[in-house]
């Protein structure tokens, strides 16, 4: 199932890698890769039952080097390669996850973890609620996910509306260097397994982050809880743009190009789609009256369609104008050269911005 | 990790047996049988007495222990069957006529051993030392397993199949980890080797060499489904060649063979020789479920031909002649037998209570803001209704 990964340009992992090593020692921008790889070396500090394995995320490192040096670092009881089977990953995190371990494992690509579904779906959600609360099951399912990378067929899934849709499973996708390496911790952390999405295209992205510092704020627990806790990304007054993991960015796009046109867009960014932060997401509906919700998982029956369906029931009064959606199509993720007409840009927030019935 | 510490690890342990690692790891030429139909011991010939697959008789005073759970197990499965049809219990997956296959997959383990069971292994979980009212809780409708899996080492009954031999991989693992020899038996049937989990646990712990014995419990149903279309494989056992470990077959209907054969496959396993995959020659001799009707699917004359072959009457016959079951014996197993059942048909006569409010309470270590509001919504309709 690697075979097809060299088209998600390896080279500019490695070149993140020795940018991200220079990166410490002259405190530059720091990657989301980066961030996700110091957040796994510090669980593994933090508690000796943290394991982390998958597949090539040994000695290689993983395909995107999210879990670079680990094995190297920790040796290849903490972090190792397995046979190349998803079902088996999944199912063995649970059986170590019922005997006192904390597994964090690595589904290579999005697709690529619907072998395992049966064991998440019957198993990792259920398994608390089977033992009347008996047996946690503390574990982690990093998934890196979404399109935006020039990805061929099976490696572009936005999946997460399955797991969302399951009760039982938490749901994170980080959009932020910082989030990525906050929100992981507290998943690793999480007495609840968390289906962790990863979106690809921000591999590579860089923030000015202090790792170290968010380390020690973190494990003083002074940094802010993100679970259920949705950050408002940009403040605006005009109206709210809700997104979630790779869309942020192109919300964050479209709010800026709509500034320019003397329009005043809200960024939220809900980071936990399982647990979901109904408060912050309706108080800024109710604040502007107008909402888009901008993700780039097909709409249909989809984690768009829920948020709209929980915002007019919460917000309705206060609503000027019916929510849209601005989503993927209900289509199969199309091919490299075709996915700019799928994915949700700035002009189709925008066209979208324009359709929420303003005054004249 | 690597393939050849996998090949040391098969070569030291069949140099040991003074055979080769290939006849180390194929079954036996014949399944494994001490007891014959009617009591008598086999044959000396007979007795698994081939070079690294050589069984020597279990103890009296096992024997005995074994006997008395195998006794338990009847009588339980056939109380159970009854309790349905008076309505008392919503299923039963009966193992009648698989007994000792259930016994000796208990009794071959420590305490701190794991036995990852499926739905039809409820007297394997009741010989691994679960509560009777415990382990028969999912089987009356409620929407839990009934017991702490830590509390017994005993993983919840497992519905979908083959997807918990993957946890018992796991469980082993993580004790391995932490250098503890922790044995696990993780427990499947014939049909349920079809299953892709079946063969990626099977892989799993051969890969981490793992202690675990797979124990395929070969009833040759899969509730209506015959073997012979599950598999063209002549031998289940066999497959174990495949993932390198060690493989036997054994008569499921013969307890002491069955006593032999897991204790030894255990104490392989936690010597550290890597897994092992264990086929009993068994027989469902009722029906799947109450809900299944078998005579839809097999002649009656091959269920009269396995009851000829039963487990507690071979058993029984043996203790009788050796002069180990005495009449005070026999008096106190069927003593506890009954003990037991009363235990259930008591239990199970009293109405589960189970507040639905519950049913909100363990989604998530704590409660989400929504499940809240929904278990608020419950109490309220309910509350409506009582008013």
């Amino acid at each position: 199932m690697t075979a097809t990964t060299s088209h998600v340009n390896p080279n500019v992992s490695d070149a993140t890698a020795r940018a991200a090593a220079k990166a410490a020692t002259q405190n530059q921008p720091v990657t989301f890769g980066k961030a996700l790889n110091t957040a796994l070396a510090d669980a593994l500090v933090a508690n000796d039952s943290t394991v982390i394995f998958g597949e090539d995320v040994g000695t290689l490192g993983g395909v995107f080097r999210i879990t670079d040096g680990l094995t190297a670092r920790f040796g290849s009881e903490r972090c190792f390669d397995t046979p190349l089977a998803e079902s088996g990953i999944v199912g063995m995190a649970i059986g170590m996850a019922m005997n006192g371990m904390r597994p964090v494992i690595e589904m290579q690509f999005d697709a690529f973890a619907y072998p395992a579904f049966e064991q998440i779906a019957s198993h990792v959600a259920k398994m608390h609620n089977r033992t009347r609360g008996k047996v946690d099951l503390p574990m982690v399912i990093r998934i890196p996910y979404a399109g935006g990378v020039g990805g061929v067929e099976h490696h572009c899934d936005s999946s997460e509306a399955y797991y969302a849709h399951t009760p039982g499973l938490k749901v994170f996708t980080p959009a932020t260097v910082k989030d990525a390496y906050l929100m992981l911790r507290e998943a690793i952390d999480s007495p609840d397994p968390v289906i962790f999405f990863e979106p690809k295209k921000l591999y590579w992205s860089k923030e000015q982050v202090d790792l170290q510092v968010l380390a020690s704020d973190y494990e003083a627990k002074r940094a802010a809880t993100t679970e259920g806790a949705a950050r408002i990304a940009r403040a605006g007054s005009d109206a709210t743009l809700i997104t979630y993991g790779p869309s942020v960015s192109t919300a964050m796009e479209a709010a800026k190009l709509a500034a320019e046109e003397g329009i005043s867009l809200e960024v939220i960014d809900i980071r936990t789609i399982v647990p979901f932060d109904d408060e912050t997401v309706c108080a800024s509906v109710r604040k502007t009256g107008r909402a888009i919700v901008v993700a780039e998982a097909q709409g249909f029956v989809s984690v768009a369609s829920e948020i709209v369906a929980r915002v007019q029931e919460r917000c309705f009064h206060s609503l000027a104008a019916p929510v849209l959606r601005v989503t993927g199509f209900d289509i199969p993720y199309p091919a490299p050269t075709l996915e700019k007409y799928n994915l949700p840009s700035a002009e189709r927030i925008l066209d979208a911005v324009d359709q929420l019935q303003w005054e004249a | 990790m690597s393939t050849e510490a996998h090949e040391d690890r098969i070569s030291s342990v069949s140099k040991k047996f003074g055979i080769t690692p290939e006849d180390y790891m194929l079954p036996a030429r014949h399944m494994i049988n001490l007891l014959n139909v009617d009591g008598t011991l086999r044959e000396e010939s007979d007795q698994g007495t081939e070079p690294g697959h050589e069984y020597p008789l279990p103890s009296p005073a096992e024997l005995m222990d074994a006997y008395s759970a195998l006794a338990v197990g009847r009588r339980v499965n056939d109380q159970n069957s009854a309790l349905v049809r008076q309505g008392r219990m919503a299923v039963y997956p009966s193992s009648h006529g698989q007994e000792a296959c259930q016994v000796a997959a208990a009794l071959c383990l420590e305490e701190s051993d794991w036995l990852f069971p499926t739905y039809r292994d409820t007297v394997a979980v009741l010989t691994k030392g679960v509560a009777p009212m415990e382990v028969m809780t999912s089987f009356r409708g409620e929407w839990h397993c009934g017991y702490d899996p830590k509390a017994y080492n005993c993983a919840p009954m497992s519905t979908p199949l083959t997807t918990q031999l993957l946890h018992g991989v796991g469980v082993a693992h993580a004790a391995k980890l932490r250098g503890e020899n922790t044995v696990v038996v993780a427990m499947c049937g014939d049909g349920a080797t079809s299953e892709g989990d079946f063969h990626e646990a099977l892989n799993f712990a051969a890969v981490f060499k793992l202690p675990v014995i797979f124990f395929v419990q070969n009833n040759k149903y899969a509730i209506s489904v015959p073997l012979s279309q599950q598999s063209a494989a002549p031998s289940l056992a066999h497959k174990a060649v495949g993932y390198g470990m060690a493989g036997e077959r054994v008569d499921g209907n013969d307890l002491m063979a069955l006593m032999a054969v897991m204790r030894r496959a255990v104490r392989l396993a936690r010597e550290g020789n890597g897994p092992l995959l264990i086929e009993a020659h068994t027989y469902r001799m009722q029906a799947h479920t109450n809900a299944d009707d078998d005579k839809r699917y097999r002649e009656d004359s091959e269920v009269q031909e396995w009851i000829a072959k039963d487990p507690v009457t071979r058993m029984h016959a043996y203790l009788d002649d050796a002069g180990l079951l005495t009449e005070e014996a026999q008096a106190k197993i069927t003593e506890r037998a009954e003990a037991i059942a009363k235990k259930l048909r008591d239990g199970m006569n009293q109405d589960a209570n189970t507040p639905p409010s519950e049913l909100f309470e363990h989604v998530f270590a704590s409660k989400t803001t929504q499940l809240a509001e929904q278990q608020a919504l419950l109490a309220d309709e309910l509350a409506r209704e009582e008013a």
